[in-house]
């Protein structure tokens, strides 16, 4: 046990390693995206106070007659940060290749090391933004070959996140629930099924939750279950208070990797007293019956 | 002569270059990508690169996103 130098928990905390994915290292664990806020000043706060170090961006059409307005990269720190370029609202292997090596073209002449990796976004359905698979694990198999580190959006099945980590994902990202749904983790088993696939014989194998948090106990969740990160947007951005929300995240990363490394015990279906029995003074009412 | 940018036409000099044409269009500070039809040239090529009449542009930037 040691102080982790990234974290400001008070006590002690377990030494803990950056997350890896491909060559990239990451400070935080929380990866924030850069959607949906008010303005650009609140914005650039929030993604201060999550403590992040990458955070997500789309890339879409400049617009010919405004021009003049404020660009994202005013508002973010490209020195400091690790831009992750996503392929959102995607819904073929052929625009979101198209919109990858667009995003790999902005980062490189910006010289932002994000320009080697990629969230891929390739989606099923409108109304739930859910996947497409086959067009994710086609897509995957395309940018692996032309040199990208593929970071997959995908549903929490576990037979999906097994084949795009056979097609060479650096990392795979099942989400927690449909995108900005706020729904947490639906089905923490699917997620601890995927860990257990990805990672056996391959501990750093990087499993990242996103989509679906809806607030910091999620965070925490998707932790204490052995995820390597979580990634998140909206819980934030649409927070009554996205300031004190992006701080709880930060807190709720630490608090559940910690419990993760800590070692959390297991459950068990009876009591087991915290007090004494041996001298105890109290009277029996029911016959024993417990085992011994 | 026109091309088209962003599915929008536009009208400019005959042979102009990329990187003149972004000027034209006040893009040049902003942090963009460029494909011509469906390919992208690379920022280093934007100042050599001679457009064509009816050439589809596209430009692209960073916006928020999760």
């Amino acid at each position: 046990m040691g102080t982790v130098a990234a974290n400001d928990l008070d006590g002690v905390a377990m030494e803990d390693s950056l997350l890896k994915i491909g060559p990239f290292e990451l400070n935080s664990r929380l990866i924030v995206g850069s959607g949906r806020y008010e303005n650009a000043a609140m914005m650039r706060q929030a993604l201060d106070f999550s403590g992040s170090d990458c955070i997500t961006v789309a890339i879409r059409r400049e617009r010919l007659h405004d021009a003049h307005g404020d660009n994202l990269l005013d508002h973010i720190d490209s020195d400091q940060t690790i831009l992750l370029p996503n392929t959102a609202g995607c819904y073929s292997a052929k625009d979101a290749v198209r919109v990858a090596n667009l995003g790999r073209e902005i980062l490189r002449a910006l010289g932002n090391p994000g320009a080697d990796w990629v969230k891929l976004e390739c989606l099923g359905d409108s109304r739930t933004l859910l996947p497409d698979p086959i067009s994710t694990l086609e897509a995957t198999k395309i940018l692996v070959a032309d040199g990208f580190h593929v970071l997959c959006y995908t549903t929490d099945d576990p037979v999906i996140a097994r084949r795009l980590k056979q097609a060479g994902a650096a990392a795979v990202m099942p989400a927690g629930s449909p995108i900005g749904s706020g729904q947490g983790i639906l089905n923490p088993n699917n997620i601890r099924i995927i860990l257990e696939y990805l990672k056996n014989e391959d501990p750093e194998y990087p499993v990242i939750v996103d989509a679906g948090i809806g607030t910091a106990s999620d965070v925490a969740q998707a932790m204490e279950l052995g995820a390597d990160g979580v990634l998140l947007n909206t819980a934030i951005a649409h927070a009554r208070h996205p300031l004190v929300m992006a701080t709880a995240m930060r807190h709720a990363m630490l608090a559940g990797r910690q419990a993760f490394l800590a070692g959390r015990i297991p459950k068990r279906l009876y009591a087991a007293a915290s007090s004494p029995m041996e001298g105890v003074i109290a009277t029996h009412p029911f016959p024993r019956n417990e085992t011994k | 002569m026109i091309v088209q940018v962003n599915e929008q036409a536009v009208e400019t000099t005959t042979g102009i270059t990329i990187l003149d044409l972004l000027k034209q269009l006040d893009l040049t500070t902003r942090h963009i990508a460029v494909e011509v039809n469906l390919n992208i040239v690379p920022f280093e090529s934007h100042s050599n690169t001679i457009l064509r009449d009816g050439d589809q542009l596209e430009v692209v930037t960073l916006v928020g996103g999760g």
